[in-house]
């Protein structure tokens, strides 16, 4: 065999294993590239998340909820950060010498605990909710792995049940469900943000990397609420109600000048900070929501309505008789036959007869015009969640009987809200501005409902009714001239009225010279110490306008010694209702 | 050549030294700059239980109750207010 021949087999031999080989690699690495193609271009994204999970964290950043205040920044809710207690039942390492404490800290039995941690399955199990912080610092102290605290918000009402019907109340995740707390909770409900962290081993944040999304606390609302008057109504409500044993009331005080509600007080009432045993029926804002037939506090606007249409002016005589008018089937009576009367003693004596003879003689689209021009049977729109409307039927409908009865507030239904309303424009010479529950800078813009003439005329005749020989006596407030009319209506029980159940009212203004301010009391089935309005209603409204006058500081338009009330051999004044 | 490129190489020595001093500077004060934010955020929480604690201790109807309970003040009678104009009657 020659050297060549002896080679060329091994070569060839060679050669082969050679592209083997060869080929095997090539085929590896293409399976490299291939799969560092795949895991970085297109299993990127789940890896790199992966990665990052091993040292940066997103963390929740908690928002605060605005602070609701009185006009003079006085807080009636607060936000205050408490401290929620949580478990992890299925990492809990809870040695038997723990369970007494954090027991005893949480303010629960043993047993109760146990059973609170009992599957083990659960990964969060709330312990117990709104800790102050100083108490779950208490709780980390002992040290329990597995156990941790959640920073939440909780809600104060610093004013208790005074204001409740107004603020309402949040639930217990901060999220409002009555009054002003539900009606604003998009403004005042902060907007929690988040951001990411880079932690290390021990739990240090040592960098911030980006900012997701930014916390935003949320707006702090200003009411047209005074605090103090508030408190001042609260306080005569209260004691007109257990003077006359009634079941309800309300109060509403009105800036005159503005349109702002200083205050507006309700009973029965609840604590907002206690929302164990909620009743319904106390949590209702009556003096907005609930509707009632206003009686004789209507009859200014009849009046004014009279005077407007040019048919009779404040001393035109009208004959009420014998005190009884009969229309068709149906007869109008008044408390006591007063003869002859001029305009300005209907009101001051609250004659039903009288007013019943001023609205057959006008056009009903003229009393409707003045009814709905000062606000009845529409959105008081002052900002409250669930405002009544009130009830004014289309003229078109009315009936003789119907005008007549409707001219001394019967078959008319408002709201206690609306009725301070109506009487903003004999306040401010005929002109009626908006309601508000926000504070306002500077007077809204005003409608002119009736002539400046009408509305001072109408005023007199308001400060006649609260001199003796008028309804309401007890309104006069020392030092100052005041004008109101008072209200008594049987209560409507279901289609019928109801015999002795009454509500009694009274709605004012003062100082008459410049009116600053409107209160309107609505006292609801009075039962003890008599039922009129001139005597339920009419000795709070005198004390809540004393008082917030004095605290406004309005200048007196009177001598002080101006209050003159009848003896008390005087036969008691009533009107018909 | 060979001095330039040592004199680079020190250079470049100093400068990854200082990008480790300074990360580790940078990491400190942010550390710093997180206990000062839970001391602000713990000062807020008191301040709200502060505010707090001010509204309900001056609650109108407590400094009313106080008044006339303890104090013994009232609202004088209008027999005992004199009124003075602010403008002087010639």
């Amino acid at each position: 065999m020659s050297v060549r021949a002896m080679q060329r087999p091994v070569i060839a031999h060679a050669r082969w294993r050679a592209r083997v080989v060869l080929g095997l690699l090539l085929f590896t690495f293409a399976v490299l590239i291939a799969r560092a193609v795949y895991l970085q271009g297109m299993h990127n994204d789940f890896l790199q998340q992966k990665g990052e999970s091993r040292y940066s964290r997103v963390l929740e950043m908690p928002a605060t909820r605005g602070m609701i205040t009185d006009r003079n920044r006085d807080p009636l809710a607060i936000s205050t950060p408490v401290e929620s207690v949580w478990a992890t039942p299925s990492a809990l390492d809870l040695g038997a010498e723990n369970i007494r404490p954090l027991a005893r800290l949480l303010e629960m039995s043993p047993t109760e605990l146990a059973k609170k941690l009992a599957d083990p399955q659960r990964d969060f199990v709330f312990l117990k909710r709104h800790l102050p912080p100083e108490d779950a610092a208490k709780v980390m102290a002992l040290g329990v792995p597995g156990i941790s605290l959640q920073r939440e918000y909780r809600r104060y009402y610093p004013g208790g049940e005074l204001f409740s019907h107004l603020v309402g109340f949040t639930d217990v995740d901060d999220k409002g469900q009555e009054g002003l707390e539900l009606a604003l909770e998009s403004e005042i409900a902060g907007k929690p943000g988040s951001r990411r962290v880079i932690r290390d081993r021990r739990g240090y944040i040592i960098e911030d990397v980006e900012s997701i999304r930014k916390p935003q606390d949320g707006r702090d609302t200003v009411l047209s609420i005074d605090a103090r008057i508030q408190n001042i109504a609260f306080r005569e409500l209260k004691n007109a109600l257990s003077q006359h044993q009634a079941k309800a009331g309300g109060v509403v005080v009105l800036d005159a000048l503005t349109g702002e509600i200083l205050a507006l007080a309700n009973l029965p009432t609840y604590n907002p900070n206690n929302r164990g045993n909620l009743d319904p029926k106390r949590m209702r804002n009556r003096a907005v929501t609930d509707l009632f037939e206003p009686g004789s506090t209507l009859k200014p606007f009849t009046a004014a309505t009279a005077l407007e249409a040019g048919l009779f002016r404040s001393d035109t005589v009208i004959q009420t008789g014998n005190g009884t008018l009969t229309i068709g089937t149906a007869t109008i009576h008044d408390a006591h036959p007063a003869g002859a009367l001029t305009v300005a003693q209907v009101i001051q004596k609250s004659s039903n007869v009288g007013a019943a003879k001023m609205a057959l003689a006008l056009p009903s689209v003229k009393m409707w015009e003045m009814f709905n021009g000062v606000g009845f049977g529409a959105l008081p729109n002052a900002g409250f969640p669930g405002e009544a409307k009130g009830r004014l039927r289309p003229h078109a409908g009315w009936k003789p009987i119907e005008q007549a009865t409707m001219s001394y507030g019967h078959g008319i239904s408002v709201s206690l809200l609306q009725l301070a309303h109506a009487y903003m424009v004999f306040a401010s010479d005929g002109e009626i501005r908006p309601l508000s529950l926000f504070r306002r800078e500077g007077p809204a813009e005003a409608t002119r409902v009736m002539s400046a003439v009408t509305a001072q005329q109408v005023r007199k005749m308001l400060e006649l009714a609260v001199l003796p020989g008028g309804t309401a006596p007890k309104a006069q407030v020392a030092g100052y001239r005041v004008g109101g009319k008072t209200g008594t209506a049987h209560k409507l029980d279901g289609a019928s009225y109801a015999a002795n159940k009454y509500v009694g009212s009274f709605v004012g203004l003062a100082p008459a010279s410049a009116p600053r301010l409107i209160v309107a009391v609505m006292i609801d089935e009075p039962t003890t110490g008599g039922y009129y309005g001139g005597v339920v209603a009419a000795p709070a409204f005198s004390n809540v306008m004393a008082g917030a006058l004095r605290l406004l500081g309005v200048k007196p338009d009177a001598p002080l010694n101006n209050v003159i009330l009848p003896p008390p051999s005087a036969p008691e004044i009533r009107e018909e209702v | 050549m060979a001095r330039l490129n040592l004199i680079l190489l020190a250079a470049l020595v100093v400068c990854a030294l200082s990008v480790v001093t300074s990360q580790h500077r940078a990491r400190k004060l942010y550390i710093e700059l997180q206990k000062e934010q839970e001391v602000a955020r713990k000062l807020e929480v008191e301040f709200g239980q502060l505010q707090l604690e001010q509204s309900t201790w001056a609650m109108h109807s407590r400094i009313e109750k106080i008044a006339g309970g303890q104090l013994m003040m009232r609202v004088p009678p209008t027999t005992r207010i004199q009124v003075l104009p602010t403008e002087v009657t010639q």
